[in-house]
C-alpha cells in the first residue's frame, strides 16, 4: 500500500510532464522513438522489465554503483527497489492516459493562451492540464492500480524479503505458498476492496467528463 | 483610447510569409496601416496560415514580419536574420474560428487571462475585466462558463479578452463562419463598430465578399497562396482586374471575348453578343464581366430609340428562364446571361418581371484578365 501510494505520486508527475514532453517535440521520428521507449515497460513482460532495472540498480553496476558507493545506499532489494519497480510499470499507462488526454485538448486554446501573453508554465497547468482533468485522473488511477498489482519486476529487482519488500501481492503469493489460507484471504479482501474503489473513482471521472463540469 | 487624441502613434504592419503547402506554395506579401484589411479567398488557399504566420502560432519557411506601433518598430520574424518572436512577446490579438475561450474558466477569468500573464495587480485586473465587460455587453455575465453562453455572447467575450490586452494588431480569422444568418447580420455590425475605434492594425480573414465589403477599408484577393489583387475594397468591387478576382466579388456574367476595336468588343460566350465598352481594351484582356444587378430593362419603344447607336448594348429578352428568391427575381436570358432584378411590392407574377430588352451600359462591362 505504502508503495503503491508513493510511486502513485511520482508517476502521475513524471507521466503527464513526460506526456507534455513528447508532445511539444516537433520532429515526428524522435517523437515516435520516445513514444516507444516510454511505453516499453508496458509491452514488456514485467520480469523482462525488472531484469532491465536490475540491470541498472544492481550492485555491480554503473547506476547501482553509484549510488552504494556515493551515498552509501543500496538500491536493489530495498524498499526504494519496490516504488522503483511500481514506478516503471504503472509509468507507461499514466503517460499514455495523459497524453490522450492532453491530444483531445483543443490545440487552438494553447494557441490562443500564447497570443494573450500566457508562459509555457501557466498554458501547461491552466490550459491543458486543467482541461484533460478526467482522462488524466482516469490515467491515474489506472496507474495506481497497476502500482497496487506489481509482481513481476518487484519479485526480480526488491525481492520477497518480509517486512522491507514484501508488497501485498507478495505477501499473498508467500502465504499461500505456505499454507496460511486465512493470512492470505485478508490481503485478498484489501486488494480486491482498493480495485472496486478505483473502478469507482474511474467512472465517476468519466461521469463528469460527459458534462459534469458545466454544471 | 481617445479618439480625438492627437499624437495618435503610428501603426503598421508589413508581412512576407512563405511556406510550401500540402498542394501549393504560400507566397503572400502584405502591407497594412490603421483599419481594417480583409483577406478574401476560398476556403483553404492560406489565408489562415498567413494570419497565423503573423501571430507566431505557426511557422513560415521564410519571410519577414515587422510591426510597427506603440513600442515602436519590432522585427516579429525574420528568416534572413533568424529571428522569431515568441507569440507571447508579438502583441498580436488572435480571434479563432471557433472563438477559443478557454472552458474550464468564467467569462471573467477568460477576459482576465492575458492581463495576469502581465503581472498586474488584481485590482487593475479586477477594474479592467470589468470595463471590458461592461463595453462588450457581458455585464451580469461575469461568472458564467463559456458552455452558457449564446453564440453572440461567446464571441463577445473572445473579443473582450483581446481587447483587454491591449494588442498592437489584431488578427480575425473567419469570425463570423460558425453563426447563423440572422445572428451573423447584428455582430457585423458590432464588429465594424469596434474595428472603427480600434486605434491598431486589423487584418481579417473571410470568404465571404458581403463581410469583407461591409469591415474592410482595403482587400486583397487570394487564391491557391497567392495574391492576385490588392486596393481599396470599392476599386475592387468596380473594376476586379481579373476573372478570378470578379468570381470572388459574385460577378456572375463572365464571358471570354474577342478584341474587336478600342472601345468595341465581342462576347464569345453570349451568343457573339458585341458590346460597347467605356474603357480602352488593351491588349491582354481576355475576358468581359457583367454583375447581374447592372442590367438595364427597357420597354420596346426605349429600346427603338437606342437602336442603330453604337454604344445601345442591347439585348432582346426573348423567352428566358426565370426563378424566384424572396427578394429578388433570377433570369437566365436564352445566350446565358444572368439578370437579377429586385423585387418591388407590386410585382408578383413572374410576367410582371420581363422587359422586352435589356441594356448593358457601356460603363458596366468590366475588362478582365486571366481565365
Amino acid at each position: 500500500m505504502r508503495t503503491a501510494s508513493l510511486s502513485i505520486l511520482i508517476t502521475f508527475f513524471l507521466g503527464i510532464f513526460a506526456a507534455w514532453g513528447v508532445m511539444s517535440i516537433k520532429n515526428r521520428l524522435w517523437r515516435f522513438v520516445w513514444d516507444g521507449i516510454l511505453t516499453l515497460p508496458l509491452v514488456l513482460p514485467p520480469t523482462v522489465a525488472g531484469f532491465f532495472l536490475l540491470y541498472i540498480f544492481g550492485v555491480k553496476r554503473p547506476v547501482g554503483q553509484f549510488f552504494l558507493d556515493y551515498f552509501s545506499v543500496k538500491i536493489a532489494f530495498s524498499w526504494g527497489a519496490t516504488v522503483i519497480a511500481a514506478v516503471t510499470m504503472s509509468f507507461p499507462l499514466m503517460y499514455r492516459s495523459a497524453r490522450g488526454a492532453f491530444e483531445q485538448v483543443d490545440p487552438d486554446l494553447l494557441a490562443a493562451a500564447r497570443t494573450l501573453g500566457m508562459g509555457e508554465w501557466t498554458i501547461f497547468w491552466k490550459v491543458l492540464l486543467a482541461n484533460s482533468i478526467p482522462g488524466v485522473a482516469g490515467g491515474g488511477i489506472l496507474a495506481f492500480a497497476r502500482g497496487l498489482g506489481e509482481f513481476g519486476a518487484t519479485s526480480m529487482i526488491a525481492g520477497n524479503i518480509a517486512g522491507r519488500t514484501r508488497t501485498l501481492p507478495m505477501a499473498v503469493y508467500s502465504e499461500v505458498a505456505a499454507g496460511n489460507m486465512d493470512t492470505a484471504f485478508v490481503y485478498v479482501a484489501v486488494i480486491a476492496a482498493v480495485a472496486f474503489l478505483c473502478i469507482l473513482l474511474m467512472n465517476a471521472a468519466a461521469w463528469r467528463a460527459g458534462g459534469g463540469i458545466h454544471g | 483610447m481617445d479618439r480625438e487624441g492627437g499624437n495618435r502613434e503610428k501603426f503598421w504592419l508589413e508581412a512576407r510569409v512563405r511556406r510550401q503547402l500540402k498542394d501549393f506554395l504560400l507566397d503572400v506579401e502584405l502591407e497594412t496601416g490603421r483599419g481594417c484589411l480583409g483577406i478574401l479567398g476560398p476556403s483553404g488557399c492560406g489565408k489562415s496560415m498567413t494570419l497565423k504566420s503573423i501571430a507566431g502560432i505557426a511557422a513560415p519557411e521564410s519571410g519577414r514580419i515587422v510591426l510597427e506601433g506603440r513600442q515602436g518598430r519590432r522585427v516579429l520574424y525574420d528568416s534572413a536574420s533568424r529571428v522569431n518572436m515568441r507569440p507571447q512577446a508579438r502583441g498580436v490579438g488572435y480571434l479563432f474560428q471557433n472563438y477559443a475561450l478557454f472552458p474550464n474558466m468564467t467569462v471573467e477569468e477568460n477576459i482576465g487571462a492575458g492581463l495576469k500573464a502581465r503581472r498586474l495587480s488584481g485590482e487593475e485586473i479586477r477594474r479592467r475585466t470589468g470595463e471590458m465587460a461592461e463595453r462588450f455587453g457581458l455585464t451580469g455575465l461575469e461568472k458564467r462558463y463559456p458552455a452558457q453562453l449564446s453564440g453572440g455572447q461567446q464571441q463577445r467575450t473572445a473579443l473582450a479578452r483581446i481587447m483587454a490586452y491591449q494588442p498592437e494588431a489584431v488578427l480575425l480569422d473567419e469570425p463570423f463562419s460558425a453563426m447563423d444568418a440572422h445572428l451573423r447580420e447584428r455582430l457585423r455590425l458590432e464588429l465594424l463598430e469596434l474595428l472603427r475605434d480600434y486605434e491598431g492594425v486589423s487584418v481579417l480573414v473571410t470568404h465571404d465578399r458581403d463581410e469583407a465589403y461591409q469591415l474592410c477599408s482595403r482587400l486583397v484577393f487570394m487564391d491557391q497562396g497567392r495574391i492576385l489583387a490588392a486596393c481599396p475594397t470599392k476599386e475592387l468591387f468596380l473594376n476586379p482586374g481579373t476573372c478570378r478576382a470578379a468570381r470572388m466579388t459574385g460577378c456572375k456574367n463572365i464571358s471570354r471575348i474577342e478584341r474587336l476595336g478600342e472601345y468595341r468588343i465581342r462576347a464569345l460566350d453570349w451568343g457573339g453578343l458585341e458590346l460597347a465598352v467605356s474603357r480602352p481594351v488593351s491588349g491582354d484582356v481576355t475576358a468581359a464581366g457583367i454583375r447581374a444587378h447592372d442590367l438595364l430593362p427597357l420597354s420596346g419603344e426605349e429600346a427603338a430609340a437606342l437602336k442603330g447607336r453604337p454604344e445601345a448594348n442591347l439585348v432582346p429578352v426573348g423567352r428566358p428562364k426565370v426563378s424566384e428568391m424572396p427578394f429578388e427575381w433570377y433570369v437566365t436570358l436564352e445566350n446565358g446571361l444572368w439578370w437579377k432584378r429586385e423585387k418591388s411590392i407590386h410585382m408578383h407574377a413572374a410576367g410582371d418581371v420581363l422587359p422586352e430588352y435589356l441594356r448593358i451600359p457601356p460603363e458596366a462591362v468590366m475588362l478582365l484578365r486571366g481565365e
